[in-house]
């Protein structure tokens, strides 16, 4: 994207007013998405956005400032404005050699989605939508989403460090409307993975839009949530995004070092039941939040943060981890160029237990199986997180009866992981995510075994 | 009768409109072309320990073009305003056009005759404000919070944010728009402990100059809504009712505007859609969407298609008064455009709300509070995006907050989740309070009490 040379003057630059510390992320993304809604393809979009952010460290200061302009001058004018905004004692001129580093995600992208014609994109909305309505004469709208993305990003730093990665990722979602005399309720189902247009060999999008308005039309004959506290049993892979808010943002190093997360001085602690292992993981192939490098070019790692209860390590970055005299845990991921990076997930799941699911299910004589969950939120403060539930029933006797109404459901982080008591055999991802901190999205993974937590506060409207 | 009679405010904004104008100027025959140009810059100063944590400058500006042709649509952007990329974003647009399916009312904006209310939140003073000058404010907002309450412990984040935003955009069917912005805001999050328990409260500044900024009262909030949680626990599963301030409630009747769109009503996504000239609220409710409002800071002459932005009328006396309408949405339910799309540079427009605003009831804070014998006051919610359905209604969100006995704020309660319908609560609102505040979203909103909410606890 640019020559070697080039990053070496522009980090000269950036350091000439003292900075410590200076990098040159460049991005080239492109992104294509077509809509399908109202039972027409409304609409094909092409995107893209090139630019880079340099960002240049002093002490506890970081300069940034970012641009479209790739040229040497365009970068060296951005270099210099990040270099005004974090002015060091020393300065003067530092020279930089850069070291490149190949790293391989270890699979190779089958399809690249720009060689397929956007006729075949147009034609897998029309199919899932005729699949979708075909379900079921109540359904009664359908939108279909397809997406690619081609993100191309090169990262140079000051300790001459240089690493180039191409990432490709791909989506399909379905949601649907049924409407019944008790008023309208939807369904969503979404596919998205680190891969090219082979996603649509590997995934069935017939069935992926037969969920989605099973989904709807299940919850047309629901009966409002309970409120209060009982035992909820989380299905396989559809609960990742519990652990992703109960603990996984309470465990990044940024929150903990301010102060800001009750697992804040915990590690080497039991902060979760026996059994419970709890991973980030970014180099999981294909999965959504896979990657070969992070955003500050260091190659992704598997880090367990929880092992068998105990908290092992937190997630970090490059910034807090230079600060702790530590390696950064490959996690420091931005937005696009225009943004800081900052400690965030990547693939966060719980490894499997030993039980079977219908067996925890027939031990629970009264509670909440929750089959799909929505996104959640967490005040990593408290502790206190909430997550939606978009598929949910209620156990009677320990079996699966009638559906329920959508609600949030409401507990706390440190309080829920070690109320877990159940864990079974039957570990599956869950469909892809966009994580959001600090106006930040990234793409990020999550994956659970069937499980149960013994309490937790169902915000539903029902005595 | 064309709004191109309004001439672009600065020099800056006539070189973005010349720029969508070029790009227009290539439709061909039997093709409507648009072009909508941005440019924005801003700067941020986050500070943290009395250090500067970070400060960012910079431009951005990019260029959205769409095609229509044969009631095809296609769409192309780029963050970038080169030509040769402007040139590439023209051909993908044509060439995306292609593909999409044909419907009779797909198509651009036509000038309507409606004259823009002339607005310019254009303060130099914004630009002119020294760097130091920002990183000054963004220490001494965390020096006040961190003064606030002895228990503040520290700081999140404490920052001081500008933005300086032009728009132009220009169609082949004779839409010529152009407008600028500028705006300022600080905001701090504050960490408050005692004992093994720790609350953040958030407090916030806004303003069309940087005079404006209250300091005082960001910090006081942020402090105030940290420190009162303190010994918070789960309150008794009950129906009450409850209490939202401004900010809170705003967000509520955001849920409501936004099932008040017209692309929803005519998709069959509105629990609203044939609604129209009955109740649906309490007769205290009388809603508008109105960026001619210029005490909001979403105020603005162009929506995204460049029609000159105008007052609609939604909820009057509770009875649902009619939708908003872009102009695809307009033509297919033959109804004017309402001046309602909204957009950036990397999507084509769609319906929204721009400037939300209830109008005054009666009553003050204490007024509403004074009425409430069982009751919870809500100072903050989670889970919005998980616990909302705008399609069914549904509404089941995390709080924090106050118990409200007898008339008055009692213990700290988190942890539980309030549940309801967006249908039933604006029947269930038995007090609209008198005191609006426009708040930094651009949304008016007063306190709301809603009776016979479930709250979920233990």
């Amino acid at each position: 994207m640019i020559d070697a040379s080039v990053l070496e003057r522009v980090l000269g630059s950036a350091l000439r007013t003292g900075g410590e510390f200076a990098e040159v992320f460049a991005e080239d993304r492109r992104s294509s998405s077509a809509l399908l809604d109202d039972g027409r393809v409304e609409e094909l979009t092409s995107g893209r956005d090139r630019g880079a952010g340099i960002r240049v460290v002093v002490g506890d200061t970081t300069g940034f400032a970012h641009t479209a302009d790739l040229s040497e001058a365009g970068l060296i004018a951005a270099a210099e404005a990040a270099a005004a905004a974090a002015r060091g004692g020393g300065g003067g001129v530092r020279t930089i050699a850069l070291a490149r580093q190949q790293r391989s995600r270890g699979y190779e992208i089958e399809i690249a989605p720009v060689e397929v014609p956007k006729a075949r994109k147009v034609e897998l909305l029309t199919r899932a939508d005729e699949i979708a309505r075909s379900t079921d004469a109540a359904i009664s709208q359908v939108s279909v989403n397809y997406g690619d993305s081609l993100r191309r990003i090169l990262v140079a730093n000051s300790d001459g460090l240089l690493a180039e990665d191409e990432t490709v990722r791909t989506f399909f979602a379905v949601s649907c409307v049924a409407t019944g005399d008790t008023g309208m309720q939807t369904g969503r189902e979404s596919i998205g993975h680190t891969i090219g247009f082979e996603l649509f060999d590997r995934y069935d999008i017939d069935e992926l839009a037969r969920r989605a308005a099973g989904r709807a039309i299940t919850k047309l004959a629901a009966r409002p949530a309970p409120s209060g506290q009982m035992p909820v049993v989380i299905g396989s892979g559809g609960g990742g995004v519990l652990f992703h808010e109960a603990c996984g943002h309470g465990l990044e190093a940024d929150l903990v070092s301010k102060g800001a997360s009750v697992f804040g001085g915990r590690v080497g602690q039991q902060v979760a039941s026996r059994g419970v292992t709890v991973v980030d993981d970014g180099t999981m192939s294909r999965e959504w939040g896979n990657i070969a490098i992070d955003d500050e070019g260091n190659p992704a790692q598997r880090n367990v943060l929880i092992e068998d209860g105990i908290l092992t390590d937190y997630m970090w970055d490059q910034l807090r981890a230079r600060k702790e005299g530590r390696a950064s845990s490959g996690n420091g991921r931005r937005q696009s160029y225009q943004h800081l990076p900052m400690v965030r997930m990547t693939n966060t799941y719980l490894l499997a237990g030993t039980e079977e699911p219908e067996a925890i299910i027939a031990s629970t004589e009264k509670g909440v199986y929750v089959k799909h969950l929505g996104g959640g939120q967490v005040n990593t403060a408290t502790g206190d997180f909430v997550f939606g539930m978009t598929e949910a029933y209620l156990i009677e006797n320990g079996e699966v009866t009638e559906p329920l109404r959508e609600g949030n459901l409401i507990g706390n982080g440190p309080e829920v992981l070690q109320r877990i008591d159940a864990l079974g055999n039957d570990f599956a991802m869950g469909p892809p995510g966009t994580c959001g901190k600090d106006g930040q999205g990234v793409p990020v993974g999550d994956g659970v075994p069937t499980l149960r937590v013994s309490s937790l506060t169902i915000g539903g409207t029902a005595a | 009768m064309n709004p191109a009679a309004v001439e672009p405010p600065d020099e800056e904004c006539a070189a973005l409109l010349a720029t969508a104008q070029r790009v227009v100027s290539q439709a061909r025959v039997g093709e409507q072309l648009e072009a909508f140009v941005a440019r924005s810059s801003y700067t941020s100063v986050k500070a943290h320990a009395q250090e500067i944590e970070s400060f960012t400058s910079a431009t951005s500006a990019g260029v959205g073009v769409r095609v229509v042709r044969d009631h095809r649509q296609g769409f192309a952007w780029a963050g970038s305003l080169e030509p040769d990329v402007i040139e590439d974003a023209l051909r993908e647009a044509r060439d995306n056009a292609g593909f999409a399916e044909p419907d009779a009312w797909v198509g651009l904006a036509e000038p309507d005759g409606v004259a823009p209310v002339p607005f310019d939140a254009f303060d130099p003073a914004v630009a002119a404000l020294p760097a130091d000058r920002k990183i000054e404010l963004a220490l001494e907002l965390e020096r006040m919070v961190l003064a606030g309450d002895p228990r503040i412990t520290g700081v999140r984040v404490a920052g001081f944010s500008d933005s300086i935003g032009r728009f132009a955009v220009a169609t082949s069917t004779g839409i010529v728009g152009s407008s600028r912005g500028a705006w300022c805001s600080m905001s701090a999050l504050a960490l408050a402990a005692d004992g093994d328990e720790t609350y953040t409260g958030a407090g916030s500044t806004v303003g069309f100059s940087p005079d404006s900024l209250d300091l005082d009262e960001a910090a006081a909030d942020a402090v105030l809504r940290a420190t009162r949680l303190f010994g918070a626990r789960p309150a008794p599963s009950r129906r009450l009712s409850v209490l939202f301030e401004p900010r809170v409630a705003a967000t509520i009747i955001g849920i409501l505007g936004s099932s008040l769109t017209g692309d929803r009503v005519l998709k069959g996504r509105s629990p609203f859609a044939d609604r129209v000239g009955e109740r649906i609220a309490t007769p205290a409710l009388t809603l508008v969407d109105d960026p001619t409002d210029h005490r909001s800071y979403a105020a603005d002459m162009f929506d995204g298609e460049g029609l000159a932005c105008r007052r609609n009328e939604l909820v009057v006396d509770g009875v649902l008064q009619g939708f908003l309408y872009d102009s695809a949405t307009g033509r297919r339910a033959d109804r004017p455009s309402t001046g309602s799309a909204v957009r950036g540079v990397s999507s084509t427009p769609g319906v929204g709300c721009q400037a939300l605003a209830v109008l005054p009831g009666s009553g003050s804070f204490e007024e509403l509070l004074a009425d409430i014998d069982d009751g919870v006051y809500v100072q903050s919610m989670t889970g919005l995006h998980s616990g909302v359905n705008v399609v069914s209604g549904d509404i089941s969100v995390g709080i924090e907050g106050l118990i409200i006995r007898d008339g008055a704020l009692a213990e700290p309660v988190r942890e539980v989740t309030i549940a309801s319908s967006l249908q039933r609560m604006l029947l269930d609102t038995r007090m609209v309070g008198a005191d609006v505040e426009w708040l930094p979203g651009g949304t008016a909103c007063p306190s709301l009490v809603v009776d016979e909410v479930a709250l979920s606890g233990s």
